[in-house]
């Protein structure tokens, strides 16, 4: 109610039907290249640098090969037949290719049927959760009973450009579907969308360019904050009730930040913030981090997870964690796997395996 | 450009979607119009696990063109765990070395690009050691 | 059944000629076997010849052929099983004399690789299952390599056994006129030569070459009644198949279809393996070599590397595909022209000593095609 007594509607989005979780996967590729080894390359000082290592793919690795990989955890987790699943959806800003869909290889891969929905999604590092929110809406909505979204990125980064530091690959995938078979049900999100022009790639462009320290406050911290503050005040809950948050992570100061202005505490983040070890997967970041969440909840435990891409825009979410989760987590390999999976390569080999050096 | 090719063999590239002979049973990969088994007409979809044992391998090192990129790549011949052998490239290979009957799974990759950079990405299965 | 005769062979030297053609090269076989037949010209021509089509981007090569080597007009066309083409043209030769569609036939074993200087190796892929092993990035050299690293696995040999095979070849081909290396090879090169494709090194694959050899044949009654050279008789001429891909195989250690065409040539001809006085077995790849020996029964599963100890046949007497140079489809021919001309008495330095009963055997791809021939003088 405000001040003269009228209520305020709510800004949350709610399905008609409860709807949650059921399958959740992630994937991360096996190379990583240590922040110090990029500094050595580009600055002569070491400087504090934004992560301390970011994951590279490998040179038959892109957003659908990886997309296949998470998917299929999510799928196992998730013990449905890929055939009923009415929509694959990837959120990217690397797609494989600028016209055809990601999500039709995808699809063809885990095996599901010729009955779904298939467009890519594209807001820069929303992309994946922007997919996620459309899964709630069909599902919740009764247009199908499961539907799979993706966050994937294989970042691109200017050699030599701050991004470059942090530019990583990797991400997760989302089963969503009835409530009464998630491992963790979806209270409700709200989504604030600016037009905020703080990073954005060209057509036909390889690098993308960003607007430096216009980068935060207008940005991150002002649409972050704007979604969370909306979600929590609209779903009546208050940053104690979450066991964990997670917050989009390009690099590893900024999440921290956010999240003490929301007022969350480090341990609330702390499971959920790979982008030191991974760095910024951009679409994938703010899932990633929620998958390794979901790897180790609990029933009861509730997780607020918001997004942020460039553009600008963030998607809340809440979840809160049902009793099924314990015998899903074990279904799949685990985010930790993936990052545990480590080979280190220097800037050399990073510049071969990102297709840096022209064959022709 | 190879599309119809591609686009015609995907099930078994992607996914490695054989078939189960309907008469005697056989798991079949890649798919046959016979059964090589009992010479029966075989035809029923299969999805196999994708686990599988190493029954030999190699490393090109000098690759045949359109794999150029990749080099050095490791191929091998894998047993699946459903009795069939297949021959396909090995990834992600860790400091360990490759071995006779080290065990892999099945994962979907970039396999090559169809022509040049314009082309169309072929994606199929390859092999990586298992994890966990 | 009427007996079959060779009554000319012609060759070409093996190596890399810059300056002739696939249809001079052919021409020069042609006319060197019609000069050692005394003139005497086929009715009907078959080319083996695998590469033709993608490399120089020729096919039709039986209406080329005849018409630029003077043939014009007679039937002639291609015979394809990919390095075993030429074997398995003197097979449908042998067919076309034995049955008596015609008197005289040719068959001639032609291939021009060095009109492209790259992409042939994915050309020469194209001898394997290409949906599924060529789309992998395997190469002919490579399906040598799984193989030959399963031997060492399986039977708990190092590669060195195995240096005997080229070893052998290259003493060989010294002597070897037509030979693209005359040049002995050191045993302790062999020894520290790396891999190239795991674990084969550069000597256990032939190098890739151009060449054609041709050989005529007829009945023993039509033969003038003194011919120019002895005869030598076909007694046996056989082509098998396996599964195109090794992954189909039960055992792709065992070359079934060697086995089983070296069992039926030998059973037409009535002799046993062990009968023959030379051997030009397959050494595309020594692994190659070394499974052909073991299906054709001269040693058990596992041991054929062992036959440098124990004392073999004569093998490779012209130094084989390894020293004298392999002209993929042609190769299976130029087997048979050396041992013809081991049959004739005719090998100067490389005379197996009374040589009367020879075995030659063509694989294309790793056995999945495999023929065998039986000549005898």
């Amino acid at each position: 109610m405000d001040a003269a007594g009228t209520e305020k509607p709510s800004l949350l989005l709610k399905t008609l039907k409860p709807i949650g979780i059921i399958g959740y996967g992630a994937y991360v590729p096996r190379y990583r290249i240590p922040a110090a080894e990029i500094a050595r390359i580009w600055k002569g000082a070491e400087g504090s640098l934004p992560v301390k290592e970011k994951a590279v793919p490998g040179l038959d690795e892109d957003v659908i090969t990886m997309s296949v990989e998470a998917a299929r955890n999510a799928l196992a987790r998730a013990g449905i037949d890929p055939q009923e699943l009415r929509a694959v959806w990837v959120g990217s800003e690397s797609h494989p290719y600028a016209v055809k869909p990601s999500g039709t290889v995808v699809a063809e891969a885990i095996g599901a049927s010729t009955n779904i929905q298939s467009g890519d999604w594209e807001f820069a590092c929303k992309a994946g959760s922007e997919a996620l929110v459309a899964a709630m809406g069909l599902v919740g909505s009764g247009m199908g009973r499961y539907a799979l979204a993706i966050g994937m990125d294989t970042a691109q980064g200017k050699p030599g450009d701050a991004l470059e530091f942090t530019a990583a690959a990797g991400g997760a995938a989302f089963i969503v579907g009835p409530a009464e078979e998630a491992l963790a049900v979806i209270e409700g999100s709200y989504s604030f969308v600016t037009d905020t022009p703080d990073f954005w790639r060209r057509e036909g462009k390889k690098y993308p360019e960003h607007s430096q320290r216009f980068t935060g406050e207008p940005a991150y911290f002002h649409h972050i904050t704007s979604a969370a503050q909306t979600y929590l005040e609209d779903s009546g809950t208050k940053p104690e009730d979450y066991t964990f948050a997670v917050f989009h992570q390009p690099n590893a100061k900024f999440p921290q930040r956010v999240a003490g202005m929301l007022g969350f505490k480090p341990e609330q983040i702390k499971t959920g913030l790979l982008v030191p070890e991974i760095g910024n997967t951009y679409a994938g970041s703010s899932l990633i981090g929620l998958s390794n969440v979901l790897d180790v909840a609990k029933p009861g435990d509730r997780i607020l997870t918001v997004s942020y891409g460039s553009g600008s825009g963030s998607d809340a979410f809440g979840l809160l964690v049902t009793g099924a989760i314990t015998e899903r987590q074990g279904k799949a390999l685990k985010t930790r796997d993936y990052i545990a999976r480590r080979t280190e390569i220097d800037y050399a080999q990073y510049v071969r395996l990102r297709r840096k050096i022209t064959m022709e | 450009m190879e599309i119809p090719r591609h686009w015609r063999l995907k099930k078994q590239r992607y996914a490695l979607v054989g078939e189960v002979c309907p008469h005697c049973e056989a798991k079949i990969f890649p798919p046959r119009d016979v059964c090589p088994h009992c010479s029966g007409e075989a035809k029923t979809p299969y999805q196999f696990s994708g686990q599988g044992e190493v029954y030999s391998y190699t490393v090109m090192n000098d690759a045949p063109a359109g794999f150029e990129e990749n080099t050095p790549y490791t191929v091998a011949v894998v047993k699946l765990a459903e009795g069939p052998m297949v021959t396909a490239q090995l990834t992600d290979l860790g400091a360990e070395p490759v071995k006779i009957g080290m065990p892999v799974e099945m994962v979907t990759r970039r396999i090559r690009s169809d022509g040049n950079d314009r082309g169309m990405i072929v994606y199929g299965y390859k092999f990586r050691p298992v994890m966990q | 059944m009427t007996e079959v005769v060779i009554a000319g062979i012609g060759m070409t030297p093996v190596g890399e000629h810059w300056d002739l053609s696939l249809r001079t090269l052919a021409a020069r076989a042609i006319l060197s076997a019609e000069k050692d037949a005394g003139g005497l010209k086929p009715q009907a021509l078959y080319i083996g010849n695998f590469l033709g089509s993608m490399v120089s981007h020729q096919a039709n090569l039986g209406a080329l052929i005849t018409d630029n080597s003077g043939l014009g007009g007679i039937e002639s066309f291609t015979i394809e099983a990919a390095e075993a083409s030429g074997a398995a043209a003197l097979h449908m030769a042998y067919l076309a004399v034995s049955s008596g569609f015609v008197d005289t036939a040719m068959a001639l074993g032609v291939e021009k690789v060095t009109d492209m200087t790259d992409g042939v190796e994915k050309i020469l892929a194209t001898g394997l299952d290409f949906d599924y092993e060529g789309f992998e990035g395997v190469t002919p050299a490579a399906q040598a390599a799984l193989l030959m690293q399963r031997y060492i696995y399986q039977y708990g040999v190092g590669h060195a056994a195995f240096n005997w095979l080229p070893l052998l070849a290259h003493t060989n081909a010294v002597h070897n006129p037509n030979a693209m290396y005359r040049k002995a090879l050191k045993p302790e090169v062999l020894q520290s030569a790396p891999p190239v494709v795991d674990p084969l090194t550069l000597y256990d694959i032939a190098p890739y070459a151009d060449g054609a050899a041709a050989v005529i044949l007829t009945r023993s009654g039509l033969l003038p009644k003194k011919p120019v050279q002895k005869p030598v008789r076909l007694l046996g001429s056989s082509v098998i198949t396996d599964a195109l891909a090794l992954y189909d195989r039960p055992d792709p250690l065992r070359f079934e279809a060697a086995r089983r065409s070296v069992e039926q040539a030998c059973r037409q001809a009535g002799i046993l393996p062990g009968d023959v006085d030379l051997f030009e077995v397959d050494d595309f790849t020594s692994i190659y070599a070394v499974l052909a020996l073991e299906a054709a029964g001269f040693a058990l599963p596992g041991e054929g590397t062992q036959l440098s100890e124990r004392g073999h046949v004569p093998l490779l007497t012209m130094g084989g595909s390894k020293a004298r140079g392999c002209p993929v489809g042609a190769s299976g021919l130029y087997q048979v022209c050396e041992a013809v001309t081991q049959l004739r008495g005719q090998a100067g330095a490389l005379q197996v000593p009374g040589a009367r009963l020879a075995m030659t055997q063509s694989l294309g791809g790793p056995a999945s095609t495999a023929v065998t021939h039986i000549l005898k003088v």
